[in-house]
């Protein structure tokens, strides 16, 4: 892993120390070269690294709004088309509330005009930026602030949204999933969804200091429970089938509760409830045969 | 064949110049009643008459959106659309003046719902009047037709958006003689827009475009719009002398505001758009009675609509929008136009909705300004 390469990102910025989805980023510029155009959602990513008269970006780069940005790609895709740009490629980037929720139909919409571009979600499961309020991304059971839990409540009550499935379920040719805690499975993903020819889904779980209330160590570690105890597991659609690196035929699954037990999102947790939650990741191992 | 009439359909008219202008991307959302404009447009690409791109999007929301995305990587680009629409808009067209982007559109002027009504008043543009844009507002097709050539040439001067105003049905579904000024001439006065190598996405200049600012510098960017704005009367002035120059128009006009009437007038009416046509018509033979057509709207042309105005009495602004609870809002921009003035000044609220605004109401119109002591703010609808 090559750590050293932030011309894309530099490490200025105003991200808090330790932050999943700042790592995560790294890793995907890693994955791009120069010749990418990037709009970006409104979000952390964006409040942290353009507070004017900064900037930490190093590759062509525009915010527009939270809700529209795959629509602002479209938009430049067509632009490079009619100029013959064949060479430039457009990169989305959004938070879980920017893509599950609030931008979810502009979404659809680029997904089915067809364009080559790459759309990644970094998936913090909540709204981090404006205080950590849950988005269709927030897992059963996290305590968000608008999803606290309480005496009569043990936190969300709703299930993930299945965004994988729903980029499938446009013709994607590349739809991938990936988590902060395998920053080179990361880089890797984004050059083989670049390369792909049409639109293209990655979205990577990004563990968020304050929004799960854990240490500042912790996000890669976290990073990498949630991918072991196959809650969140890397997965990789190529033309609509799942790849063979998806498939672990070795996979000696950790517990769930080892990953909940690190975060105060869910410590609130009864026995119940974690066994409903460990469901869960039986079901992700049978469904991608992890 | 330059100079030519053709009889067109105002949406066919506008798609026709918009062809010639030559934008690089086109998206829309269908709205009535925008959807013949964008109709052809597609029509026009499909018949391999025009090599824009034409996105299809999912809403007008998409729509502003993607214009936008293009307008930042360096092309011309263009949307249309109405009522509903424009107000479903309203985010990304306050974005796109803030981010400084030469977009252009046409607004088929219509009514808001609810309840839901499809004709025309100027309901839908009067919600994004303050957003940073420059408003022109149509009284004819052909002035349709001229102002979307200017709208380009002024808004890749100044990189500032531009909407071009026209009257929904009453403009977009008349026909009318019309003269489309060839691609060759438009090139004339609108060369190919080229902006510099770090005012776009461009890997070879990389540059960050939509920044967050904080209130150490977020209030100069405002500031900075609105000297912008108003500075750009000078300049729609100029460009729209050397327009009318180059298409042979007889327009004697600033391109801000047109008087026509009497030296000395007792009464001076104030409108925009269409209804013009029936004003004019109705004072013919009226020596005592002006007329003020607003032809740019934003920035308001406060100076010039002033010095006209103070030359009468009474002045009646006859509009096709209210700010509810308050005015009309033209209305509200002449009298802050007017500090310390003796004259009498009344509103006069017409067509909301498609009502027909007729020469009758146009003639009590002219009764009713005169009298002491009448409503200040009045509906004049029966028919
Ligand atoms: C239309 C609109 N609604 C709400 C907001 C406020 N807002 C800004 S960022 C944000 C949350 C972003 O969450 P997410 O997309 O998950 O990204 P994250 O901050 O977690 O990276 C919200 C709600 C906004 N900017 N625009």
């Amino acid at each position: 892993m090559n750590n050293k390469n932030t011309k894309f990102l530099s490490p200025g910025h105003n991200g808090c120390a330790g932050c999943g989805q700042l790592s995560a980023a790294q890793a995907v510029m890693r994955g791009l070269h120069k010749n990418v155009i990037i709009a970006n959602a409104t979000g952390c990513l964006e409040v942290t690294t353009t507070a004017y008269p900064q900037s930490a970006w190093g590759l062509p780069w525009i915010h527009s709004l939270f809700e529209n940005a795959a629509a602002v790609a479209s938009g430049i895709k067509a632009a490079l088309n009619k100029k013959g740009d064949k060479k430039t490629k457009v990169v989305v980037q959004g938070g879980d509330g920017g893509t599950f929720d609030i931008g979810f139909g502009l979404i659809s919409g680029l997904w089915e005009r067809g364009e080559n571009v790459l759309y990644i979600c970094y998936d913090t499961e909540a709204y981090s930026n404006t205080g950590i309020q849950a988005s269709g991304a927030t897992p059963y059971g996290a305590s968000t602030s608008t999803s606290p839990s309480g005496t009569v409540s043990s936190g969300s009550t709703q299930r993930k949204k299945d965004m994988l499935a729903i980029a499938l379920a446009h013709n994607l040719k590349y739809v991938a999933q990936s988590s902060a805690g395998f920053p080179d499975d990361i880089t890797n993903k984004v050059k083989k969804a670049l390369e792909t020819d049409g639109p293209s889904y990655l979205q990577i779980l990004c563990p968020c200091i304050p929004g799960w209330k854990i240490n500042n160590n912790e996000a890669a570690m976290l990073g990498k429970l949630a991918v072991q105890t196959g809650l969140y597991p890397l997965l990789e659609y190529i033309n609509g089938q799942l790849s063979a690196s998806s498939i672990n035929s070795n996979f000696q699954a950790k517990a769930v509760e080892e990953y909940l037990k690190k975060q105060g999102r869910f410590k609130h947790l009864k026995e119940a409830d974690i066994s409903i939650i460990q469901k869960l990741a039986a079901e992700n191992i049978k469904k991608y045969k992890i | 064949m330059e100079n030519k009439k053709q009889l067109l359909e105002g949406s066919q008219a506008i798609a026709a110049v918009i062809k010639n202008i030559k934008p690089a991307v086109i998206s829309a959302y269908p709205i009535t009643p925008q959807t013949h404009i964008v109709e052809k447009l597609a029509k026009l690409k499909a018949d391999g008459e025009a090599d824009y791109e034409y996105l299809r999007a999912e809403s007008e929301f998409a729509a502003a959106s993607i214009i936008l995305g293009a307008s930042a990587t360096g092309v011309r680009s263009y949307s249309a659309t109405s009522s509903q629409g424009l107000l479903l808009m309203t985010e990304v067209i306050f974005n796109i003046a803030g981010l400084r982007l030469p977009v252009v559109m046409t607004c088929a002027n219509r009514a808001i719902s609810a309840p839901i009504n499809i004709w025309n008043d100027h309901s839908d543009v009067m919600t994004i009047r303050d957003a940073g844009w420059i408003h022109f507002f149509a009284d004819s097709n052909q002035e349709a037709v001229d102002l979307h050539i200017l709208a380009y040439k002024i808004a890749e001067q100044l990189r500032l958006p531009v909407m071009v105003n026209v009257d929904g049905f009453i403009l977009t579904h008349a026909f009318e003689p019309v003269i489309i000024p060839s691609s060759k001439i438009i090139k004339k006065f609108l060369p190919n827009y080229a902006p510099k190598a770090d005012q776009f996405l461009n890997p070879k200049k990389p540059m960050t475009f939509g920044i967050f600012a904080t209130p150490a510098d977020y209030f100069e960017t405002r500031e900075n719009l609105h000297h912008d704005l108003t500075a750009s009367l000078t300049i729609i002035k100029k460009e729209y002398k050397d327009l009318m120059h180059l298409l042979g128009r007889k327009n004697k006009d600033s391109g801000l505001v047109e008087y026509s009437g009497p030296k000395k007038p007792e009464t001076i009416l104030v409108a925009m758009g269409s209804v013009i046509g029936t004003i004019r018509e109705t004072l013919k033979n009226d020596q005592r009675t002006g007329l003020l057509k607003i032809k740019t709207y934003r920035p308001f042309p406060a100076k010039e609509v002033s010095q006209i105005l103070l030359t009468a009495k009474n002045i009646a602004v006859i509009e096709k929008a209210i700010s509810l609870g308050q005015a009309g809002p033209l209305f509200s921009d002449i009298q802050a136009s007017l500090p310390n003035n003796q004259l009498n000044i009344k509103n006069y609220i017409v067509g909301l909705g498609g009502r027909d605004i007729t020469q009758k109401m146009i003639r009590e119109i002219v009764t009713d300004v005169k009298k002491k002591n009448g409503q200040k703010i009045k509906f004049i609808g029966k028919i």
